[in-house]
């Protein structure tokens, strides 16, 4: 899959966004006034940031508001609702932190649950697709939602739950990783179904259908950067869990919480760009490419 | 409504020869002509002229080599034309967000409605076929439309109502019709050549169905003249024989 800047920057914001406001709707850390304004300000600025990033890739953006009408079907609408659910619950929720001085328990749960949603449901958009196989398995909801979570308590300052929590996200990209390099083979699809011709023998692809290229090879068939695949997961891993456990078991201060933030975000961008280059679509047989 | 009807009245659908195709892509150019100038967004090309040209089809033919596992046996070259196959468990319309994407309850036709269409790509991911395309001029998806302003058309002379690719091919390896009726002829040529689904495993229950190559005639071997015809030497004699060896020996 072709890895758009848009879509990585937009899963990665959005997940480390609303991984931070589960935690601040269950009042980890409990903050009010400025201080609580300076994280939902964070928040704020990723989730969103995030959100808008993902509507450049859309060829017609001034129509997005249409996305909220199929969500008995789609996951993607059931996106847009779950975050401009959570957006609101956690806004009221803020709107009485910062500037009453109240908690508002009842909004700050369940924008936590919303927010928790909201990945879950960007996470379904990739494993619905039975024609990716290394997205459509279980551990993608459990790696988005694990990686969320543990960027959400690294920028929420909560270290204990920090460290189990990045470590648990580490072991099930590891996971992913390895199950998701047998899926395409798992899968049953190869030139033989794709073609129905494998019975008379072996299918290889003579000539494509046209001599440039097209939509579906741009978007489907991207092959540049995987063979450094290895190297790129060995830099995501480190980056995305490794560095950061290590700088928060060194005597806190705020150098050292940002550094650990910063090494997170960097190997989770690295590990979002490795899940779409990596991706294989099945499309890909017709033209005998994976 | 992006959800999939329970039961469609008709599945109309194409079935394809993969016997008979030759290959001479005047479906897919028959295909480009009408729908870029009829229903929807026209087909646009980006770069036509250009070293790096591309542009949107609804309809292409792939070439496929196949070799058969015997050893004696010649490999067959077979071309394949490919759109959308109205699939009745169409993954590309239930992931659309915004229900641009549809299947017709009346003939089992997947359509998009262009204007609703946020161009979002993701129907495009759906498909295994790469039934799909974004216009990259416009924004939306196009596919195959089964030329819905052709067949239903009664403006057109009725030997026109078919879809473009239908009427132009010049091998006649391609048939429209009504899938869901057992007695229809397209229907007839399916059970009759043994019509199969492409990649079945992904579970789209695809509504078009290619019918596969008969096997390759074998040439029987002629007697009638063997008697006069004395068979060539097996062993090599006289001065090759002796090449042959005096070669052996070294």
């Amino acid at each position: 899959m072709h890895p758009a800047p848009s879509v990585i920057f937009f899963t990665t914001f959005s997940g480390l966004g609303f991984g931070l406001l589960f935690f601040l709707g269950l009042g980890f850390p409990a903050v009010t006034g400025w201080t609580a304004f300076a994280f939902f300000a964070i928040a704020y600025v990723m989730a969103v940031g995030g959100l808008m990033a993902s509507t450049f890739h859309l060829g017609r953006p001034e129509r997005a508001i249409k996305a909220f009408t199929q969500w008995r079907s789609s996951w993607l609408s059931r996106e847009a609702w779950c975050a401009v659910g959570a957006l609101m619950l956690m806004g009221l929720y803020g709107l009485g932190l910062v500037f009453f001085d109240s908690r508002w328990t009842a909004f700050g749960i369940l924008g936590a649950g919303l927010s928790m949603a909201t990945v879950f449901t960007t996470s379904m958009i990739y494993t619905q697709l039975k024609t990716i196989p290394r997205w459509n398995m279980k551990l993608t909801p459990l790696k988005f939602m694990s990686l969320s979570l543990a960027g959400g308590a690294l920028l929420a300052g909560q270290v204990d739950a920090a460290l189990v929590l990045l470590v648990i996200a580490g072991l099930v990209q590891l996971y992913a990783w390895v199950e998701g390099d047998k899926a395409f083979a798992g899968s049953g699809t190869d030139m033989a179904s794709a073609t129905g011709l494998g019975g008379i023998g072996k299918v290889r692809a003579f000539e494509p259908p046209h001599t440039g290229t097209n939509y579906l090879l741009c978007e489907f068939v991207h092959v540049i950067g995987r063979k450094h695949s290895q190297k790129l997961r060995v830099i995501a891993l480190g980056l995305m869990t490794i560095v950061p456990i290590i700088l928060l078991a060194l005597p806190f201060s705020h150098i050292v919480g940002v550094l650990a933030i910063a090494s997170h975000i960097a190997g989770v961008l690295t590990a979002r760009w490795l899940f779409f280059a990596e991706a294989e679509h099945v499309v890909g047989l017709y033209y005998g490419k994976r | 409504m992006t959800t999939l009807p329970a039961k469609t009245e008709k599945k109309l659908g194409l079935v394809i020869d993969l016997d008979t195709c030759v290959g001479c892509h005047a479906c897919v150019i028959s295909c480009k002509g009408w729908n870029t100038e009829n229903y929807g967004a026209p087909l646009s090309d980006q770069n036509a002229y250009g070293a790096d040209n591309s542009g949107t089809f609804l309809n292409r033919v792939h070439s496929f080599e196949v070799q058969p596992e015997a050893a004696d046996a010649a490999a067959q070259l077979i071309h394949f034309p490919k759109s959308c196959l109205h699939c009745e468990d169409a993954p590309c319309v239930t992931v659309c967000p915004t229900g641009a994407s549809y299947k017709r309850v009346e003939d089992g036709i997947v359509l998009v409605n262009e204007s609703d269409c946020i161009g979002c790509g993701l129907c495009a991911w759906a498909c295994p076929y790469g039934a799909r395309e974004l216009d990259q001029a416009e924004g939306v998806m196009k596919k195959c439309t089964l030329c819905v302003d052709r067949i239903y058309n009664e403006n057109l002379p009725e030997e026109d109502r078919q879809p473009a690719c239908v009427r132009t091919c010049p091998a006649g390896a391609r048939h429209f019709g009504d899938l869901g009726d057992e007695n229809s002829e397209v229907s007839k040529l399916v059970a009759e050549r043994g019509g199969m689904d492409l990649m079945p495993e992904q579970g789209t229950k695809p509504v078009n169905k290619y019918l596969p190559p008969r096997p390759k005639d074998e040439m029987p071997e002629f007697d009638v003249l063997a008697p006069f015809l004395e068979p060539v030497a097996e062993e090599p004699k006289g001065f090759l024989g002796w090449l042959d060896k005096t070669l052996e020996k070294l």
